[in-house]
């Protein structure tokens, strides 16, 4: 309860059931934590936006409009989330009202991008054998498993630059496939095609990274 | 009939609209015969349950307090 009372609270500890807001202030008074922050939120921002200076005006609404309502932070984990909450949203509204002004050449095509499926599909477009989905077991405490989500990020991180970005629109931001295309300028079977690839190697890195990872461990 | 890597692509597309009734009786034909797509799809849905996991740390954080720091 009181230990944060004093001011800076230990870095990586919070307690649900403290001093919420100083926690929260004390975060914010740690430079390198900001900078962390600053550098993870600017990256989201330039992949959703395509656009440098629309995304760190983003971010810079999102840090001021954190600041003002600290006091409902709960520790270092919400206010990073509640920030990220913010973002997003801002992002939202703004891939919304450009609409199809959104432009689109800052977007990185490369020959990665449209690395074909055939790897994983042989010529009757049945799975090769080593590339068979397997069943994931329990995902549901992977969830609560902060391990995973360091998995999940360094597996986000791998993807194309714009496989990541409508990926991210559709499943953080969740616009609908007409906002998604209005705004990032592609059309709708462009879009299937990016999420479909997006989804094929976002499950190939879970799986070798995280749910089989953990059985070939078991087997050893 | 729809290969696997049609399949994959259809039980993708799933997550963005509405299939036809074609559509649906193609893939859960598919689905019956095979094992690896089934586990795609069980993965597809699993994967959208990770993302809004992720997202609905943001809102909340509570989950995210004891992820943090445990």
């Amino acid at each position: 309860m009181g230990e944060y009372s004093g001011g800076k609270a230990a870095p990586g500890r919070s307690d649900r059931g403290g001093e919420p807001a100083v926690d929260a202030v004390a975060h914010l008074q740690d430079p390198v934590y900001l900078e962390g922050l600053r550098t993870q939120m600017q990256r989201f921002a330039v992949m959703q936006l395509g656009d440098r200076g629309l995304a760190e005006d983003a971010v810079q609404e999102a840090l001021l409009g954190a600041l003002k309502s600290v006091r409902s932070f709960n520790g270092r984990a919400a206010l990073k989330t509640w920030m990220f909450a913010i973002l997003k949203n801002k992002i939202a509204d703004l891939l919304r009202a450009r609409g199809r002004q959104v432009e689109v050449q800052s977007l990185l095509r490369t020959d990665e991008e449209h690395r074909d499926l055939d790897e994983l599909f042989n010529d009757r477009g049945h799975w090769r054998r080593d590339e068979r989905p397997a069943h994931w077991a329990d995902p549901e405490s992977a969830i609560h498993d902060r391990h995973f989500w360091q998995v999940f990020e360094a597996c986000l991180d791998r993807l194309p630059g714009q496989q990541a970005r409508l990926f991210m629109m559709r499943e953080f931001i969740e616009l609908e496939t007409p906002e998604i295309c209005a705004a990032a300028d592609v059309t709708v079977s462009n879009l299937n095609v990016t999420l479909h690839r997006a989804r094929m190697r976002l499950r190939e890195c879970l799986e070798n990274n995280w749910f089989q990872a953990g059985e070939a461990v078991e087997e050893a | 009939m729809r290969n696997c890597r049609e399949i994959t692509q259809l039980v993708s597309e799933a997550q963005e609209r509405e299939l036809g009734l074609s559509e649906r009786m193609g893939l859960r034909m598919h689905l019956a015969m095979c094992r690896a797509c089934r586990n795609f799809s069980q993965q597809m849905e699993t994967l959208r349950k990770i993302c809004r996991s992720y997202a609905r740390r943001d809102v909340d954080g509570r989950d995210d307090e004891s992820l943090e720091n445990d």
